[in-house]
Order: C-alpha cells, then structure tokens, then sequence
C-alpha cells in the first residue's frame, strides 16, 4: 500500500520542529510499524538525508521505549499494543498518518520522535524500591505468606512498563497511572508495608516536582495504556497518601 | 496535613470535597423549588423558613458561598496547572476515541455555571439581601412564590436557565463518579454509582429546567 507520512521533525532540543511529510509506497500489510518506518530510514540514508530518530529496543512490547503518538493515540489505534507491536494491516491503502512524539512539559523532545523520559526514572527513585538486606541472611520468599489475590493484584500493577503513553494522552500530561501503579505494586504486599508511608509521599512529591499535571479522572490513560493497568491504582494511589498524611 | 492539600493528589481531594457539598446542597435547592409546583403555601412557608432562620441565614448560607467560591477557584487553579504541565500540542489528538467530551471540558461547563450563578444573584440573591439587610422593607411571608413567577415571564431568562442546567447535567455526568474516585473510592467506577451518578446528574438539572418552564406557562 501506499501512505503518506506526516512525521515531527526536530534536530535538537532547542530546535522548534515541524511535521514533515514522506510519501511511502510498497508497504506491506504484513510489516510492523517500526519496519516501515525502517525502510523509510534506509531510503532516506541512501538519499543522504538525515534518518527519523524514534525510541525503540524490544520490539516486543516488553520494554516500553516506543513511543509515538499516531493519528492522534498514543502507540496507535489498537488497543493494549506498544508501537513495535502495532501493524500496517491497521491502515489502509492511501491513507495519511500522524507520527507525533510524546507532548508533556515533562518529557521534552531531545530529538524528532525520542523524549526524554528520565523523570519517571527520578519518581522511582525517589520510592519504588524496598529494601532488603542481602547479606547472606535473605528471608525465603515463600516465608511470607500473600494471599492469591493481593499477589495477583500486585503483579497486575507491576506490569506497567513505564513507557509513559498514559502521560502523553493524558489532557492534563499527569502521571498518576504511572506512579499509581508503581506505588499500589509495594503497597499491595507486607515487604512494600515498612517504607509506605514515605514512599507514596515521596513519589507523589516527586511528580509534581517533575511538572506533571492533575488528574481529572478522564480516565484516557486506562484505555490508551498498552498494559491495560486500572484506574483502581490511581484510587489506591490517593488512598495511600491520605493514609500516611493522617497517621 | 497542610502539605497533603499542597500536593496535587491532596487538591484532588479538596475538590471532591467541595463538589461532595454542592451536590448535596442541590438536592436541598430543588427539593424547596419543587414544592412552588406543588403549592404557593407551602413553597411560601418553606422560602419564608429558609429567608428567615438565622443558621440557615448567617451559617449556612455562607459556608455556601465559600464552597462554590473554593470550588470553582480552585478549578481554575487545577485548569491553569494542567496547561502549564501539557507543553507543545499534538497536530493530530483524537480524545474522543478515549474519553467523554463531558470529562474533557469540565472546565467549559464550569464556566456556564459560573456564568449562571452571577446571573442568579442578580436576580434572586441581591434583591433578597436588599429586601431583609440594606432597605429592612417588612417581611411578607407570602411574597416569595409571587417573585418567582415573576422571573420565569422572561422567555430569555428560562432560555438561559435551561441553557446552564443542559451543561449542569453535563459537569455532573462526569463530575459525581469523578469525586468519587479523587477521594480513593472505586466504587465510583462500578456498576452501581455510575448508574446513581446517571440518574443525579439527568434528574437534578431536568427538575430544574421542569421547575422554570413550568412557571414559564403557568402564570
Ligand atoms: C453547583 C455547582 C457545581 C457542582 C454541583 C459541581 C460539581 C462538580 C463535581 C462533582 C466535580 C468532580 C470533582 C472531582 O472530580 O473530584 C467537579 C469538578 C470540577 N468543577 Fe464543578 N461543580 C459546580 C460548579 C462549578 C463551577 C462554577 C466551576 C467553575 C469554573 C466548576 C469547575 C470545575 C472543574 C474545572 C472541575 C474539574 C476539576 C477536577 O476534576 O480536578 N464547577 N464539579
Ligand atoms: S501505566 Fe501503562 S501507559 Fe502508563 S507508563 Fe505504565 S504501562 Fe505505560
Ligand atoms: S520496543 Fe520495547 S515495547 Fe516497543
């Protein structure tokens, strides 16, 4: 098929960027998406033109580096797919398609398509761990007793990949998907019980340090999210810190 | 605790709290307005009630202000925040593939409502506080149903009052699950109090709208 491209180009931070516009022929219904913007890549380099910079690394829908924002959806017009996992069979024969980077003050383009993400890396820092003592003395897992549901819960949470499509369709850019699940992941089990406190209130003071915005419960990320995490995170999120502010 | 309310969730929870209010106080409103369908005595004798009992005058009534105040303020602050937080535009952004045109313009119905609150203390609010503290004209008890009908001739001001309970409908059609979910509650996304929160947010402003038109035609 045939298509037309509308990508962001920006060479650098500071540059202003605009869409671009590539006409591509012979794709295949059977590529992903990330195949055909390679072949466009190597047409351009053979062309001598600088190739389109785009995140990626998996290509599985594992890593959550992909990240564009196509016609208008982030990672496309699929549900609960990254981009690597997006095919061209979703489009048709001549149509026109949007490839955008992430918009949020907090993820600022450094180039083309790829953001700088690096603020959800500080928010987990700044809580989204437990520890441990891994001296030779480390408990048995199996020592601690969790009941089917909270593990499976936990594990629910703890599959967001921090690709960060839940900021980029969010109207308001909040990352409270995000950081609800990173924080109901420990607050579901006893080991994440110690630290609970000082972990939500952290990493919620961390993301609005980050310049995130406030959720308004339009709910855009749970359905945009390629992990299907719930909203029911971002209730157990603000449960948390009402609970470690009135203790 | 003044650090929570500092927090962006904490402001969510501010939010809710005060909607929580102005909810529950327009169940009040349009109980005492239903009854001027009903019977002028009695709409008289509960709007004398209302006009004249000073905890509903001197507590009451001001805790209202002040929540409405807080409310829409703060919406304004939570709006201006949010643009700040968004950065460049998309070229192309298809919200409604996920999400309700209602939760996306809170702020555009808020505004409406505002935009109607004004217009209803021009009309109801400052010639009442004229009539009882600045001119303290003689109580009439049986003065309030005949005001009323009086402001419901106008067929510009039931236009505009239908107009503002349309997008009152709609802040409530996403507003009441809403809160629910600011304040920690999933309930607010399960089956039961989205169909409460439907029916809140289709019958208080129909009533409404039900209660000028009525007047509108029957005078
Ligand atoms: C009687 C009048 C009103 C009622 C009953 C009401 C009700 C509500 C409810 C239930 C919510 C959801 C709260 C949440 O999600 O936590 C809400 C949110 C909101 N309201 Fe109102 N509202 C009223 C008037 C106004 C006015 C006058 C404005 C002025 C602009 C306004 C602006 C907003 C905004 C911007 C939000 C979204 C904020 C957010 O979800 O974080 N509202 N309102
Ligand atoms: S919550 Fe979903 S959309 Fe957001 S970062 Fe995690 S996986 Fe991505
Ligand atoms: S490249 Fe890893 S999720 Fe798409």
């Amino acid at each position: 098929m045939k298509l037309t491209l509308k990508i962001w180009r920006q060479k650098s931070a500071s540059d202003k960027g605009k869409l671009v516009d590539y006409k591509v022929d012979d794709v295949s219904s059977d590529m992903s998406f990330l195949e055909m913007l390679d072949v466009l890549n190597q047409d351009l380099i053979d062309k001598n033109e600088e190739p389109i910079a785009f995140d990626h690394d998996c290509r599985e829908g594992i890593c959550g580096m992909c990240s564009m924002f196509i016609n208008g959806r982030a990672h496309g017009p699929d549900r609960s797919i990254t981009v690597c996992q997006l095919h061209m069979r979703s489009f048709k024969d001549g149509d026109t398609i949007y490839i955008e980077p992430w918009r949020a003050a907090a993820f600022p383009v450094i180039k083309d398509l790829i953001v700088d993400r690096s603020a959800f890396d500080r928010i987990q820092q700044a809580g989204g761990f437990i520890s441990v003592n891994t001296s030779g003395n480390t408990q048995d897992a199996n020592g601690t007793l969790i009941s089917k549901h909270a593990a499976d819960t936990a594990m629910d949470a703890a599959t967001c990949i921090g690709c960060g499509a839940c900021v980029a369709t969010c109207k308001n850019s909040s990352a409270m998907l995000f950081v609800g699940a990173k924080v109901s992941q420990y607050a579901l089990l006893p080991q994440g019980q110690i630290e609970a406190a000082d972990r939500v209130r952290n990493m919620v003071a961390q993301m609005d340090l980050e310049g995130f915005g406030n959720c308004t419960n339009t709910g855009a990320c749970e359905i945009e999210c390629p992990k299907g995490i719930s909203l029911d995170n971002i209730a157990r999120m603000n449960r948390e810190l009402m609970k470690a502010n009135l203790n | 605790m003044s650090g929570f309310f500092k927090s962006s969730i904490g402001r969510k929870v501010a939010m809710a709290l005060s909607a929580f209010f102005l909810m529950f106080f327009l169940i009040m409103h349009v109980s005492i307005n239903l009854l001027s369908v009903f019977s002028a005595d009695t709409f008289n004798e509960a709007s004398h009630f209302m006009g004249t009992n000073w905890l509903v005058q001197f507590i009451m009534q001001p805790v209202l202000i002040l929540g409405v105040v807080f409310h829409f303020v703060l919406g304004f602050i939570l709006e201006i925040r949010n643009k700040k937080a968004q950065g460049v535009k998309y070229a192309k952004n298809n919200g409604a593939a996920n999400s309700t045109w209602m939760s996306r313009n809170m702020i555009l119905s808020g505004f409406v409502i505002l935009a109607f609150i004004l217009l209803h203390f021009i009309d109801f609010w400052f010639p009442e506080i004229n009539h009882k503290y600045i001119e303290v004209l003689p109580e009439d008890p049986t003065r309030y149903f005949g005001e009323l009908q009086h402001k419901f001739m106008s067929p510009l001001r039931v236009g505009a009052y239908v107009v503002a309970f349309v997008l009152l409908g709609l802040h409530l059609g996403h507003g009441f699950t809403s809160a629910f979910q600011s304040m920690g509650i999933t309930a607010g996304r399960k089956k039961t109090l989205q169909s409460i929160g439907k029916i809140y947010a289709i019958i208080i402003p129909a009533a409404f709208i039900f209660i000028a038109l009525f007047h509108h035609f029957n005078h």
